[in-house]
Order: C-alpha cells, then sequence, then structure tokens
C-alpha cells in the first residue's frame, strides 16, 4: 500500500483557506452565541415568566435537536416558509452556529450565576443597587471566572461541530477535504489530513483556555482557601 | 417624636409556612433595639423584611414615612437608607476592602471615584482598617471582614443599621473587635436594630430588647427588665437556656 500524501498537499492553499474559514466560523459563532447565551441565561433566571418561558424553549429545542437537522432547517427550510430565495451559504452557517452557540453558553452562564452564593445578591441589593447594577458589578464578574473552562470546552466542541456546515457545501475544513477527496479517491490520506488539523487548532485551544484559566483565576478568591 | 422605623401586623410566609404571625413595632431616631429569640423564631426574617429582602406577605412597613411595603415604593431609594449588616459578611470577593465600600457609592450615589475612594478610607480608618484597604476578603480575618462590611454599609450614610447575628459566625477571639465598632455606632446616635445573642453587649448598648418566639414579639422591654424579671415564661425559659 502506497500513500499518496502529495496529492493532497498539492491542494494546501486550499486546505488552509479551508482552515481559516473554519476558525472564522467557529470565533464568529462563538462570539455571538457568547451574546446571546448571556441575555438569554438572564432572561431564564428573571422572574418574569413568559421571558423565562420563552428562553428555556429556545434552549431545550436547540439542545434536543441534532446541529445537522438545524442547518438543513435555516438554509433550506426557512427559505421556502418564506417564499424567499435562497440564503448565502455564509450566513446560514455563522446564524445557525451562533445560535446553537448560544443555547449551549446560555446553560453555561446559567450555571455559573447560580454558582455564586445568594449572599451577594442580597448585599449588593441592599446597598441600594438595581438588580441589574448587582448583576453588572457583583455578580457577572464572579461568575464569568468560573465560566472560563466550560466555555473553553464550549469554543473545541463548536470548532469541530462546524464541520457540519460542509452540510451545505459552506467551503470550510471538512468541506475541502470532500472536495480533495472527490478528485483523487484518497479518503484515508485526506481524511486523516483534515483530521490532524482539526486536532491542532482544538489543542492549542485547550492550551489557551489553560492559560487564561491562569491568569484569571488568580482573581477567583473566592475558591481559594487560607 | 416621630418614629424612624413603624411596623404594623407584618405577617410573613414562606408557602405554608407562617414564619412572622402579627408583627407590629415602633422604634425611634438613635435607639439600639437588640432582638432576642431561639432558632427558627423569625427574628432573622424579620430584620430582613425591614429593608425587603424578603418582601411581607401583609402588613405594613414606614421607614422615614415612607411606606416600604406600598408596590409603588422606589425600593432601592429606601435601602440606600437602611444598611445592612449580614452573619456571613457576604463581602464582595473579587474587589479589595476599598473597592467593596466604595462600590455602592460610585454606582448608586453616583459620586466621583476619587469622592467614593477618599469617603472608603475615612470609614475604613474608622472601624480601624486603614492599612487593609487593598488587601481582598480572603485575606482578612473573620473580624476583620465584617468591620469591612459595616463601612460598606455606612458609605451609603444610612439613616437606620440592621445587624444580622454580626458576630455568630466569627472565632470568639473576634468578636469583641466586631462589638466595639457597634458599640461606637450607637454612640454616635445611628439608629439600630441588632439581632445577637450577646447578651453583655445587648445590656450595654441596647436601649430595648425585644423578644421573639413563633413569630411574634413575645415580649420586650429594657434590657434590666427582659433579663433581670423576665415576665413571659417562653422568654424564662429561652433566658435560662443562654444566661
Amino acid at each position: 500500500m502506497q500513500f499518496q500524501f502529495e496529492k493532497v498537499f498539492q491542494y494546501w492553499p486550499m486546505i488552509l483557506r479551508g482552515v481559516q474559514v473554519t476558525i472564522q466560523l467557529t470565533v464568529v459563532a462563538v462570539a455571538i452565541g457568547t451574546v446571546i447565551g448571556l441575555v438569554t441565561s438572564l432572561l431564564r433566571l428573571s422572574r418574569f415568566k413568559p421571558a423565562s418561558l420563552l428562553a428555556r424553549c429556545y434552549v431545550d429545542f436547540i439542545r434536543g435537536t441534532p446541529l445537522m437537522v438545524q442547518i438543513l432547517l435555516f438554509y433550506y427550510g426557512l427559505p421556502q416558509l418564506l417564499g424567499i430565495k435562497a440564503f448565502d451559504r455564509y450566513f446560514s452557517g455563522v446564524v445557525t452556529l451562533s445560535i446553537n452557540s448560544g443555547a449551549y453558553v446560555s446553560e453555561i452562564f446559567r450555571a455559573g450565576i447560580q454558582s455564586i452564593h445568594h449572599g451577594q445578591m442580597e448585599a449588593a441589593r441592599s446597598l441600594g443597587m438595581t438588580y441589574f447594577q448587582a448583576m453588572r458589578y457583583v455578580i457577572l464578574p464572579q461568575a464569568f471566572k468560573r465560566c472560563i473552562p466550560p466555555l473553553g470546552n464550549e469554543f473545541i466542541a463548536m470548532l469541530k461541530d462546524s464541520s457540519l456546515v460542509s452540510i451545505i457545501s459552506l467551503q470550510e475544513l471538512m468541506m475541502t477535504g470532500r472536495i480533495i477527496e472527490g478528485h483523487y479517491y484518497r479518503p484515508f490520506e485526506t481524511y486523516i489530513v483534515v483530521a490532524l488539523l482539526y486536532l491542532f487548532m482544538t489543542t492549542t485551544i485547550s492550551q489557551l483556555v489553560s492559560y487564561l484559566e491562569r491568569v484569571f483565576g488568580k482573581g477567583d478568591h473566592s475558591k481559594e482557601t487560607a | 417624636m416621630a418614629k424612624v422605623i413603624i411596623v404594623k401586623k407584618l405577617h410573613k410566609n414562606f408557602g405554608d409556612l407562617q414564619v412572622l404571625r402579627g408583627i407590629s413595632c415602633h422604634i425611634a431616631p438613635r435607639e439600639v433595639v437588640v432582638v432576642i429569640g431561639p432558632s427558627g423564631s423569625g427574628k432573622s426574617t424579620f430584620l430582613r423584611c425591614l429593608n425587603q429582602l424578603e418582601p411581607a406577605t401583609s402588613g405594613e412597613i414606614i421607614i422615614n414615612g415612607v411606606s416600604i411595603t406600598d408596590p409603588r415604593a422606589d425600593i432601592n431609594a429606601i435601602r440606600q437608607d437602611v444598611g445592612m449588616v449580614f452573619q456571613r459578611f457576604n463581602l464582595f470577593p473579587h474587589m479589595t476592602a476599598l473597592q467593596n465600600v466604595a462600590l455602592a457609592p460610585i454606582k448608586v450615589r453616583k459620586l466621583k471615584k476619587a469622592e467614593a475612594e477618599e469617603l472608603a478610607m475615612s470609614l475604613l480608618t474608622r472601624v480601624g482598617l486603614r492599612d487593609k484597604a487593598d488587601q481582598y476578603p480572603e485575606k482578612l480575618s473573620g473580624g476583620q471582614q465584617q468591620r469591612v462590611a459595616i463601612a460598606r454599609a455606612l458609605a451609603m450614610q444610612p439613616k437606620v443599621m440592621l445587624f444580622d447575628e454580626p458576630t455568630s459566625a466569627l472565632d470568639p477571639e473576634m468578636v469583641g473587635e466586631v462589638l466595639d465598632v457597634i458599640k461606637n455606632l450607637a454612640l454616635e446616635g445611628m439608629t439600630m436594630v441588632v439581632v445577637s445573642h450577646e447578651m453583655g453587649f445587648a445590656r450595654e448598648v441596647g436601649d430595648r430588647v425585644m423578644f421573639m418566639d413563633e413569630g411574634l414579639i413575645v415580649e420586650e422591654g429594657s434590657p434590666e427588665q427582659l433579663f433581670g424579671s423576665p415576665q413571659n415564661p417562653r422568654t424564662r425559659a429561652f433566658l435560662s437556656k443562654i444566661l
């Protein structure tokens, strides 16, 4: 059996372009997902029942259905429903991944916020702060620090899951691999290269996250014991 | 004389559990009231109702002439005048002592940062912790943390201070330093409601002692009366256990 990696590496610029798109998709999706997640977690925790219910429906729907179905539903289903022509692929990918990420991130924030002792909220409110001031200056800064490790995991999961947008032919790393494989029928060489590139990206991120944890962890005095 | 706090038929239920079953009382300016009672008597809940950390189920609470149980009341504005100190301190762990004290003046009173820090520094000096201003709470002893918490509450220049068992989470050797700070506040004329089992403190500083049991004020009077010759059998039974 003769490996023919040179056939794969012929496409190196295209592969790098795929890596770039994958990173872009993931960064943008998690960034937007973080904003959606923060808002959703606050709605979910609010005492205003309709808001909390709405947030819960969103999170349950996203977490209870496969991402691939969500991608297809958005890209093919929604234009049909609205009677418009197809969305841009990149736009669809970013939106679907962001909405998906938002649901998971909101659960991360919810857990982080709930892990802060209720005495913190009471102390802040007893000083005359509004609920939002107490959240902004007292609860969230403490909760964010505790959310860094799970947010890192979410980032890694999103990086891998972004490969699913290849189903709508969005040319990120996975789709690039499928194209190359289609040219030469060298699936092993192609997908092992693709796999190693994903592995390289995910390990880099986890290094980065543990570094961030060390830097920000210093400020989490509630966890340290005398 | 106008009363700082007027409580009328205050009830508080948690589900089916009646924790407060009709509390009525008045507290005068500069008065120091010590609330005692067995655990589960509702004394902490009563205190927490006084700044609506626990919303009252029924009844009325008037502070400085404003009904705080009125649904239209601006509760955030009222709380600025009612300082609270907690059993477990509840300092903000991500901020230094100085930042803990300066936060509410900056965000709520809209003081400039420099002004707020000057105020915070003078309050930390007052509780004897000027040299700890830049320390994070975890580096401070329990007694020091509670003194920072008192300074934090004072930073809003409240007209009333509420203390919820301020020394019961402390090691015995630190109780004195916290009680001294509270005593000085009393001497300066601060109106205070203190839930505490420190009988020596109640005798020395308290103008009035209230004994609560099963959600009611069972007996009240001067410390001499209440500790010296309690009238109610339940008061006597409780005092015999703790004195």
